[in-house]
């Protein structure tokens, strides 16, 4: 059942409010700049389709049009962070951290100053784009610097309060945002803290502890009911943020369990599914079953379909479980 | 400012090659890195930390100093040898360079060394670097100057370019981009690897004032920051052609010392410490020169 202490949206199985991750952003980082003016917003001739476009209408002198140059972006706004601003940059995650992740390691992680890179259009739920604009590489490439904290919304209010913790932090951060309008799960009563997963669906005695990332938590929570009418009992967390990882609840969870299905709409190396591995193989070595990419491209379709084709729907989800129930017995 | 004096100029030049001397003990003790480069900026950043820079070696965060980044990192032992000699501090610490639990980083490192302005090494980010600094400062009304020393071959990166664009569009006023045209590169002459020419009129179809000056002549350098200053309209690039490994004419203007420190370069058969006095003495002989007004 749903984890009361999650407070998520009472219809969330009932025709859910929809909106996109970077609609959150979008309205966040508005937030964030009224509260505090050190904000600015930065974007590479993407200001609608990243939603730095609000931003831009409430505060037009604290925003930066960089045109078409995603190095120069990252660059400015090192310099910018270095003299003492909170800058946000914005673009779709293949372009950024895609092409300027040598600028992101030196001059803001290795630097270690407070610039947030938003990567917009991530996964394949993208859609007509098709593989050229679908990150699924971007955890990867985020999660091995030092110095970053990598956050990945489920929703878009998630998306709002991901906005305005990693503008209070001060430290270098990564947040991927969908382009789709996926459903609402949380409400503003859903805690929200940077390195603090929360479980929102438990069952008595789970027998699989199932992690998921982004909007997918929504499959999985799906899945979840799906196994509960079969007799299979599981939890289901939301990890929103890939690093720092929750060691603790993961572990515990994983312990628990004794089995691991992991879900993110992102290559299975490196990402969530990869991050959750090596905790794992640390300090309790677990089945684990990965739902994600798997070493693919993806290619143009609807989301749905995209979804569906790259093995990310409640069904895989649901057969994963399954597998990594009869490796345990095994 | 007012013009220098001779005997203010003299007193740079000198102070210029005692940093020279700085620079070659510093390398020889590090075992490795970049000679060529460091000594041919060594006028420059003698004027930068002694004459044109507003600075406080013992308040590396005054608010109002003016700041340098540089965005060729591996010319950082001339850096070091001018922060030292201005007092950051000691000398001795210089012979510290690249080595383990050292402030002084192979490339600079921010977090490691107060003073040290930003961190660089890899090519072609200092100057859009420089560039936000200045567009934020100027968002909050500051009047300090913002320096990016930079080299010509990061000039073949396309970053670079974008911050040209970027410094040019906004106007940066504050800007002060400067760039070692020395012609050579690790793999050759810059025209050879990868032709850079007309370099001053590329900037200048970016929107940006150029001043082309003789990069070891430190009253024009001086000059060329001094109309930086009054330019109102455009950021300045001060194009200073300089002689790479200038005051050792042995590796003077060859490329083959790009990356090397005595006793590693295209003579390696000479050991380190002989070769370190060979250089030394040059330099000497280049500094009498200068004291009895020789070319």
């Amino acid at each position: 059942m749903i984890n009361p202490e999650a407070k998520l949206a009472a219809n969330i199985f009932d025709k859910p409010d929809m909106a996109s991750t970077r609609e959150g952003f979008g309205k966040g980082v508005v937030e964030a700049g009224k509260l505090d003016e050190r904000v600015v917003v930065l974007t590479a001739d993407l200001a609608e389709s990243t939603q730095a476009h609000h931003f831009q209408k409430a505060f037009p002198e604290r925003f930066v049009q960089v045109g078409v140059a995603e190095q120069n972006m990252a660059t400015v706004a090192a310099g910018m962070a270095n003299y003492g601003k909170l800058p946000f940059i914005t673009s779709y995650a293949t372009f950024s951290p895609g092409r300027n992740w040598e600028q992101i390691r030196t001059t803001i992680c290795l630097n270690n100053v407070p610039v947030v890179v938003c990567g917009m259009h991530a996964g394949v739920s993208v859609g007509p784009d098709g593989a050229t604009h679908q990150a699924l590489e971007d955890i990867a490439l985020m999660r091995a610097l030092p110095n970053m904290i990598v956050i990945s919304p489920c929703d878009s209010e998630e998306g709002r309060k991901a906005t305005l913790a990693l503008a209070k932090a001060g430290k270098p951060g990564y947040m991927r945002f969908g382009r789709d309008k996926t459903p609402i799960m949380t409400t503003a009563e859903t805690p929200f803290e940077i390195g603090k997963a929360n479980v929102v669906w438990k069952s008595d005695s789970p027998v699989v502890a199932i992690f998921a990332t982004g909007h997918l938590l929504y499959q999985a929570l799906l899945a979840a009911r799906e196994l509960e009418e079969i007799g299979i009992a599981v939890s289901v967390t939301n990890v929103h943020t890939i690093k720092p990882l929750d060691r603790e609840i993961i572990h515990s969870l994983a312990r628990g369990a004794g089995a691991v299905v992991t879900v993110e709409e992102h290559q299975i190396m490196g990402g969530l599914g990869g991050a959750i591995a090596e905790l794992l193989a640390e300090v309790c070595p677990t089945p684990i079953e990965f739902v994600g990419v798997h070493d693919k491209f993806g290619q143009s379709g609807t989301p749905k379909e995209l979804i569906e084709h790259y093995g990310m729907g409640v069904s895989h989800i649901v057969e994963a479980v399954k597998k990594v129930v009869s490796r345990k017995s095994a | 400012m007012e013009a220098l004096t001779d005997q203010e100029i003299k007193k740079l030049e000198q102070r210029a090659n005692a940093i020279r001397v700085t620079i070659i003990e510093m390398l020889v003790a590090a075992g490795s890195g970049h000679l060529s480069g460091p000594l041919g900026m060594a006028d420059i950043f003698t004027a930068l930390y002694f004459r044109v820079m507003k600075h406080d070696p013992k308040n590396t965060e005054w608010p109002l100093r003016d700041r340098l980044m540089l965005s060729n990192g591996h010319i950082v032992p001339v850096r070091y040898a001018a922060m030292a000699h201005a007092g950051y501090f000691p000398i001795e610490e210089c012979m510290t360079l690249r080595k383990f639990g050292s402030r002084l980083q192979g490339h600079p490192e921010r977090d490691m060394l107060p003073g040290m302005e930003t961190t660089s090494g890899p090519l072609g980010s200092g100057l859009s670097q420089s560039a936000g600094y200045a567009y934020a400062a100027r968002m909050d009304g500051k009047t300090f100057r913002v320096f990016c020393a930079m080299s010509d071959g990061e000039q073949e990166e396309g970053n670079t370019w974008e911050a040209a664009m970027f410094a040019g569009k906004y106007r940066l006023t504050n800007l002060t981009a400067i760039m070692d045209r020395n012609n050579i590169q690790i793999d050759g002459n810059t025209e050879d690897v990868m032709p850079l020419e007309p370099m001053a009129d590329k900037y200048r179809a970016f929107n940006w004032h150029v001043i082309e000056v003789d990069g070891h002549n430190i009253p024009q350098f001086v000059a060329a920051c001094d109309e930086a200053k009054a330019i109102k309209e455009k950021p300045t690039l001060i194009l200073a052609h300089t002689i790479p490994g200038k005051g050792v004419p042995t590796i003077e203007n060859d490329y083959r010392w790009h990356g090397n420190p005595p006793g590693k370069g295209p003579t390696d058969k000479i050991p380190a410490d002989k070769q370190k006095e060979v250089f030394l003495a040059e330099l000497r002989t280049v500094q009498k020169n200068v004291a009895v007004g020789h070319p």
